[in-house]
């Protein structure tokens, strides 16, 4: 009978000192990805931020206003007239 | 010294055990006290001493036009602040940083020492990332970083009004920025880390929140179309010196809003020196008379009354009418006899008036109010303005004939665009919108007959012999209507102008509603000289830009009509080509 209790106890001890070291090494795994994620993180947002600037740039190339002036100014291009145009239907 | 045998070894003994027991319990309660009965004030004064909970900053989203064009950019800066006791301890440094910060020393430590009873204190905001790295270098006590973000707009003043512009914290201010803004601007998370002595973040502890970044934003904006407006709605305002002047362009089908420029404009990429006067989103805030461009919706009451039909005779003759209050109403010329439709086309005040004097004015309330006067349009852009209709019980026979032809009620350039819209798309009402692709029912307002009547009427505007021959535009018929009203002021009119054009494009299937308001144009002030031909160069432009087919492709119009100018190309072997597999996107 005692045995048996002390089986059972045996049991129940091993369980809790399982547990705890369990719980340990959960924290320390959460520690880890954690870290982890951060360092994704801020290397998803760096990748984000460095996107928004190229996206920055070349939108201001490619302006409107500037596209125009080079356009007519330095390429000497013009808009056809309709003279020029050609209608090409089936 | 002489050696005395203890008296009693075991007594002494006893006290020795007695005082150890004491010192280990008094050693065990002091643990506990410390470990289990105050572990929660302690360890929270511990926490306070290294840990802490900083905010996550999310960037907003970015705006972009139709095309997937970026027109809001959110970049990452920083922003450098200090703890300015640390500071202060070490003020040998203080040149040093003074220099780095470009900021006069006398005021930085002024600045310091007013504050010495805060923690927190931003030095310099919105720095260039590796500006702000090379300042962290010097390793100041008590000066560390903190990241923001700051909002570009390539476009500047072209899309200033309409996108409207954030604040220093980058929360929207005006525009869509302020109507989308929770849409934008995300949720800051936060987290918890391990700071050391100098502020600097040593370790990340765990998430508390996780940050939610502003979601993107596609606008029903066309770039290119705005630039067009933008461009030739300015040198407009040069041509005929004119104070100030907006054009709105809506897509019929969709309701959207493909183009909304105001001349003059801002930089919404600086703070400071801009006029708040210019920031005023003036098409759908300022309202003004609308003049003859409201006749339309006169005749769409007069015909939907059954009293009148296009060509039903109506005597303008002699070109003056006077009212009940013993006010005379003007037509430029005496056209004598008319039509309804020569009434639209030769915009006569005196017609107009008479054939809003045989409707009720029950009638005449509920169309203009049908079409969207005197109601916001649902565009959802801060600071609308619903303009003004005033109710059918307080109209006399003077009101309703003034209203009749534009006077005494006021619509923004939008709501007007709105109402034209409705006549181009059958009949039927919808409100603009700013988001590509948004759900936007419509309403059926008036009977698809009627509208496709007064399209009819509209486009005789756009000829030799109607008001508005310099709106139009090779190959497309167009159809609109010419305005010209007088500026309202304290007390009555004053001898300044606002010169307006209305039309749809191409008038057989109208695919585009544009709508030009200028104020104030010195010299010639008419709507049909001043408003049309801005109307023409932009939407000759968006045509093209949109590869709208013109009305009639074979007929064609070049400037040398003996040359073949319209050449069959060879019929693909295999599939059917449609024109419509031309439409918009498809080089």
């Amino acid at each position: 009978m005692s045995a048996r209790i002390a089986g059972v106890m045996t049991i129940l001890l091993g369980t809790v000192v399982a547990s705890a070291i369990g719980v340990v090494s959960a924290i320390q795994k959460s520690r880890v990805l954690f870290v982890e994620l951060t360092r994704l993180g801020s290397e998803r947002d760096d990748l984000n931020f460095e996107f928004g600037r190229l996206q920055l740039e070349q939108a201001t190339w490619a302006e409107n206003n500037r596209i125009e002036q080079i356009a007519r100014g330095r390429l000497g291009m013009v808009s056809p007239n309709p003279a020029e145009t050609v209608v090409l239907r089936q | 010294m002489k050696r005395v045998k203890p008296a009693n070894t075991r007594a002494r003994l006893y006290a020795v055990a007695m005082v150890l027991a004491l010192t280990s319990s008094a050693l065990v309660v002091r643990a506990v006290d410390l470990q289990v009965v105050r572990k929660d004030f302690y360890q929270e004064q511990g926490d306070q001493r290294f840990l802490r909970d900083i905010p996550i900053a999310v960037s907003r989203g970015t705006i972009f036009d139709r095309n997937g064009e970026p027109l809001a950019v959110s970049t990452p800066v920083d922003s450098i602040w200090a703890n300015p006791v640390d500071v202060l301890s070490n003020a040998e440094r203080l040149p040093e940083l003074a220099k780095a910060l470009d900021l006069d020393e006398d005021d930085l430590k002024q600045k310091l020492v007013q504050r010495s009873d805060k923690e927190f204190v931003y030095l310099k905001r919105h720095l260039n990332p590796d500006d702000a790295r090379a300042i962290l270098k010097l390793e100041i006590p008590g000066i560390a970083t903190e990241r923001e973000f700051r909002r570009y707009y390539p476009n500047g003043e072209v899309m200033a009004h309409v996108l409207g512009f954030t604040n220093i914290d980058d929360r929207g201010q005006e525009g869509l920025e302020l109507a989308f803004d929770d849409w934008l601007a995300g949720k800051p998370g936060a987290k918890r880390v391990i700071r050391d002595l100098h502020g600097q973040v040593v370790e990340n502890v765990e998430l508390l929140r996780e940050a939610q970044p502003g979601r993107d934003l596609t606008l029903s904006l066309d770039r290119r179309i705005q630039y067009l407006a933008y461009r030739e709605l300015k040198s407009a305002l040069a041509e005929h010196h004119a104070t100030s002047g907006s054009m709105v362009i809506l897509d019929v089908p969709t309701g959207e809003v493909l183009a909304m420029v105001n001349a003059p404009s801002f930089n919404p990429n600086s703070r400071n020196g801009n006029d708040p006067a210019n920031r005023r989103n003036r098409a759908v805030t300022d309202v003004v008379e609308p003049g003859s461009t409201i006749k339309a919706f006169t005749i769409a009451a007069a015909l939907e009354s059954g009293k009148w039909k296009a060509h039903t005779p109506i005597d303008t003759s002699p070109g003056t009418l006077t009212l009940a209050d013993g006010r005379t109403i003007r037509d430029v010329h005496n056209k004598g006899l008319l039509d309804v439709t020569g009434v639209i086309t030769h915009s006569s005040n005196v017609g107009a008036a008479k054939i809003g004097l045989t409707l009720t004015r029950d009638h005449m309330y509920d169309v203009d109010h049908r079409f969207g006067f005197g109601e916001v349009s649902g565009s959802g852009f801060p600071g609308e303005s619903p303009g003004l209709l005033p109710i059918a019980k307080s109209w006399g026979p003077v009101e309703q004939a003034t209203i009749a032809y534009g006077y005494g009620l006021n619509v923004t350039p939008l709501q007007l665009a709105q109402g034209y819209t409705a006549i181009a798309n059958n009949g039927r009402l919808r409100s603009p919108t700013y988001v590509k692709g948004a759900q936007n029912p419509d309403t059926a307002v008036i009977d698809p007959e009627i509208a496709a009547t007064l399209r009819r009427m509209l486009e005789t505007v756009v000829s030799a012999e109607g008001s508005g021959l310099k709106a139009s535009i090779t190959n497309y018929r167009v159809a609109g209507k010419t305005g010209t009203s007088r500026a309202a002021s304290a007390g009555g009119y004053d001898n300044r102008h606002i010169s307006l054009f209305v039309g749809m494009v191409p008038a057989s299937k109208p695919r585009l509603v544009g709508v030009v308001v200028i104020h104030d144009p010195q010299g010639a002030y008419y709507g049909g000289l001043v408003s049309a031909p801005v109307f023409s160069k932009v939407m000759d432009g968006a045509l093209r830009l949109l590869d709208v087919p013109p009305d009639n492709v074979k007929n064609w119009f070049t400037a040398a009509p003996e040359n073949p100018h319209t050449i069959d190309a060879k019929p693909p072997s295999s599939e059917d080509v449609e024109l419509s597999n031309f439409a918009e996107g498809v080089p």
